[in-house]
């Protein structure tokens, strides 16, 4: 099992251009999954290869088990690496896909058979051995990429969006399986992912990024209920967080906890608006209501609030209700840099 | 190191390909004398550099006939070639169920039946048709291998476009031959034109049917001509052989390079779907 | 829209073709009027035709050896063009020449090239000390050297159409499937033998059909280099089939010979065929 380490690590592809990845530190810790999170061209992808040895990185280093491994291959950094497209080898058969990696390290016949069954039993794929990858279906095909590699009790897993060419009925259990299989063996897992529903689910903890640097590395309750700034804090939960500005402070609140009054349970001080709702979403378990605050500081901004169905009453379009917010779930930022600040008093 | 050995591999593999054609580049300056004489460096110009083998090449032979009856008959094949092939291709491309496929690969298999099997018959069926040692004859003849291979590449390039907009353009209110015109040669003059160029080319590098149909060497073409008249009794007059070379050789290599990607994508789409 | 296209070549391809058989089973000279059916007679004469046995002998030596070396060199040059690089549109013009020039146009080139005098092959092997000076090769005038010379120009010239698809099929590879073997810890050479080239299999079995097929029904280039000399030497079925038939005017005895390479073709096609078809459902 090892600790894998980022110090600095950056990537510019051209010079003279923006960094794909930007001074990135990060530390996982033993056994746990780490998430990278964000959305297309934040470099999660370009970290996750250059911590495989596929890319090089342009300054920076990168430790696996404590040991420098800037210089060494892939194959001699003892990873595994699961690709987005399961990059299965499509003229061997599942079973010699599973002991590729075995004949390459020059593991004798035997030895792979007894591997490449109990990597298979992992996963319940002995059966699929003589079978080639055109001929197992999305789910079957994920099962195998990770069977090929766990063959060689990697000390790490890297895996790169394995889930997103799956359609979203199969993704859900497929994830079930990634999350329940790497908790079986323990290897520490870092996964690539732009779907944060995907990333709060299976992370232990989760990077967020954006144009190549962290923006927060934290549990996803901590991303979530604490985020580090507007990025994250809109980035993570669907629909995002509602951000308003006044009196030079940037205010947001999250669309559950903005409810109507008497509704929302927090105890503790609450900050109401009034809220005409222009068009509803009725989702079954909940309602997703878009309107404006129609009087006060943030007169005619537009936001967003999600209420369970059982409150819906009366919750009609064009309709004028009271909606507040406990004070303790504003969440303050600074309007220059995003990053969020201190506290502080919100006027009606 | 890995890149030394494959830079190594790209030169030594362009010096081989391309030496002969330096080697016309050469031989089509040098003076005779410098030529025939054994002691001579022969990478090197030992005496100054001469355009008569040029001038006798334009002048004291037939080779500017050559080009014209080349390009002309180049030209007359094309446009048959497009007129029977882009609506075979088209067509063939817009069969339901597995027939257009069929067709396709059968039409492309023809191409394959080479011209020393079929030159003994054709030269009875030119005689026939009385055209025998004219250009006519292999204007008509070479159609029968441009045809197959254009309407291949085309059929290739059509498959391209997606059928839901010859659906669109019918609603819209045209003929299925209507949106054939209008809006399917317009989209695929990338095509057409590709097609256009290999076809020339096709017509440009062909030498057993204009051997057997053509004897005069007036009538002839470049690629027959050259090697076969530009020689006196036995001897070849290598200067302005090599000079007929290059001439024939450069422009043909630069149209092919421009339009080469097309005629990739053309084929493998073709070949494996 | 397809009938002008399809009745074109019905015309010209299908009709010569019937045509053909029924020449070699007649007895059809250029200018005789009727015709006489005279059975196996012309296949068998062929056959007892030791010039054709050579002829017979020489297309497969010919065909094999010229594929073998192209295989190969497309093989090489292909992996070695496949990634970018400065320069690379200009090489790519130059590899291309001798595919894209009139196949006559360079072997006349290399005539002049393998001259008995004055090659310049020959001059370099000289001032190397390789050959004395008057003992110089015979490049197209001695029987194996005349062979070896035509498989070196016939090779020649195919190989940039086999570099081309090669290289067609070795980009169709996706990317990570070369990561997933660095990952999974194999070498350069256990890549490229045991993911790349299966990989590639189905189009290296197109290239090598096609050129097959071209090859061994190719005349230009041995008529131009060497007519078919010395003494036959370099003598190919289809080569045979033009002189006995168009120059000596026997067109049944041409039929004949230019048959024998229907089989070849069959199986070719054949093979091109199912080829395809796998190549497709990979």
């Amino acid at each position: 099992m090892a600790v894998v380490e980022t110090r600095k690590l950056s990537k510019v592809f051209k010079r003279g251009n923006v960094g794909a990845v930007v001074d990135v530190d990060l530390q996982t810790r033993e056994g746990e999954f780490l998430v990278l999170l964000g959305p297309s061209g934040s470099g999660k992808t370009t970290l996750l290869r250059m911590i495989a040895g596929l890319e090089e990185p342009t300054s920076g280093e990168i430790l696996i088990g404590g040991r420098v491994v800037n210089n060494l291959t892939p194959r001699e950094r003892r990873i595994a690496m699961v690709f987005q497209s399961y990059a299965l080898y499509p003229h061997l058969t599942v079973y010699n896909n599973i002991v590729f990696p075995l004949k390459a390290q020059g593991v004798d016949k035997a030895k792979r058979k007894t591997q490449a069954e109990w990597a298979a039993s992992l996963l319940g794929i002995q059966h699929l051995f003589a079978r080639k990858p055109r001929e197992l279906s999305g789910g079957e095909r994920q099962r195998v990429a990770l069977a090929r590699a766990i063959v060689r009790e990697p000390s790490v897993f890297l895996l790169d969006e394995p889930l997103s060419n799956l359609d979203a009925k199969l993704r859900a259990s497929a994830r079930e399986e990634i999350e329940q299989f790497q908790k079986r063996i323990g290897t520490t897992a870092i996964y690539v992912t732009h779907d944060q529903v995907e990333a709060m689910a299976m992370g232990d903890r989760v990077v967020v990024m954006s144009q190549g640097a962290v923006r927060q590395i934290g549990t996803p309750a901590e991303v979530y209920d604490d985020p580090a700034d507007t990025f994250v804090a809109t980035f993570l939960g669907s629909p995002p967080m509602n951000i308003l500005e006044a009196d030079g402070a940037l205010v947001g609140f999250r669309p559950e906890h903005f409810l109507p009054t008497g509704v929302a349970e927090r105890a503790g001080a609450h900050v109401s608006y009034p809220f005409r709702i222009s068009h509803s979403e009725y989702l079954g378990a909940e309602m997703i209501l878009y309107g404006t605050i129609a009087e006060g500081v943030f007169k005619d901004r537009k936001v967003i609030s999600r209420v369970p169905s059982t409150h819906g009453a009366g919750l009609t379009d064009s309709s004028l209700h009271t909606f507040s917010v406990a004070e303790g779930d504003l969440k303050f930022f600074d309007p220059q840099s995003g990053k969020r600040t201190a506290t502080r008093r919100v006027a009606s | 190191m890995k890149q030394v050995i494959l830079w190594l591999v790209r030169i030594i593999f362009a010096v081989l390909l391309a030496f002969p054609f330096y080697w016309m580049l050469i031989t089509t300056f040098k003076r005779t004398t410098d030529l025939y004489n054994l002691k001579n460096n022969p990478f090197i110009f030992n005496e100054r550099p001469t355009l008569e083998h040029l001038r006798l090449l334009f002048t004291e032979t037939l080779f500017l006939r050559w080009v014209g009856n080349t390009a002309f008959a180049g030209l007359v094949v094309v446009i048959i070639t497009l007129v029977l092939a882009v609506p075979a291709a088209y067509a063939l491309a817009r069969l339901t169920g597995g027939w257009g496929a069929q067709l396709g690969i059968g039409i492309f298999l023809t191409y394959l039946i080479p011209p020393t099997l079929l030159f003994i018959p054709l030269s009875k069926v030119v005689a026939l048709l009385d055209l025998q040692d004219s250009l006519w004859s292999i204007i008509v003849v070479y159609p029968s291998f441009t045809i197959p291979f254009s309407t291949w590449l085309l059929m290739g390039f059509f498959k391209e476009i997606p059928r839901d907009l010859d659906d669109a353009a019918m609603v819209d209110g045209l003929t299925r031959w209507g949106a054939f015109v209008k809006l399917m040669i317009p989209m695929s003059t990338s095509g057409i034109l590709t097609v256009v160029i290999f076809a020339f080319t096709l017509v440009t590098q062909e030498f057993v049917y204009a051997l057997t149909f053509i004897s005069t060497a007036a009538h002839q073409t470049v690629g027959v001509g050259v090697p076969t008249f530009l020689v006196r009794g036995d001897v070849f007059y290598w200067g302005s052989l090599m000079a007929a070379c290059l001439i024939t050789s450069l422009p043909i290599g630069f149209l092919y390079n421009i339009f080469l990607d097309r005629f990739i994508e053309g084929f493998t789409v073709g070949a494996v779907k | 829209m397809f009938m002008p296209a399809i009745l074109y070549i019905v015309a010209l391809v299908g009709v010569p073709f019937v045509l053909a058989f029924f020449y070699a089973v007649g007895d059809v000279k250029v200018g005789s009027v009727g015709y006489h059916f005279v059975g196996l007679h012309n296949f068998i004469s062929v056959l007892k035709n030791p010039t054709f046995r050579l002829a017979l002998r020489n297309s497969f030596i010919f065909t094999i050896s010229s594929q073998v070396l192209v295989l190969i060199g497309a093989n090489i040059l292909a992996l070695a063009l496949k990634d970018a690089f400065p320069g690379r549109r200009f090489l790519r013009f130059l590899i291309l020449l001798p595919w894209v020039a009139p196949v006559s146009i360079g072997s006349i080139g290399w005539k002049w090239i393998l001259d008995s005098l004055y090659s310049v092959i020959s001059w370099v092997m000289v001032r190397a000390h390789l050959v004395k000076e008057y003992e110089a090769p015979m490049w197209l005038g001695e029987p194996k050297l005349a062979m070896m010379s035509v498989i070196l120009v016939h090779t020649w010239h195919m190989l940039p159409f086999a570099t081309v698809i090669l290289l067609a099929g070795l980009t169709a590879i996706p990317k990570d499937i070369p990561e997933a073997a660095a990952v999974d810890g194999a070498g350069y050479f256990r890549t490229l033998f045991q993911i790349t080239i299966p990989m590639m299999l189905p189009i290296i079995n197109v290239a090598v059909l096609f050129g097959t097929i071209f090859t061994f029904t190719d005349m230009t280039v041995i008529y131009i280099l060497t007519r078919g000399g010395p003494y036959d030497t370099t003598q190919v079925i289809p080569t045979l089939a033009f002189f006995a038939g168009i120059l000596g005017s026997d067109l049944a005895e041409g039929a004949a010979i230019s048959i024998f390479m229907v089989p070849l073709l069959v199986i070719a096609t054949y093979l091109v065929l199912r080829s395809a078809h796998r190549a497709e459902v990979t």
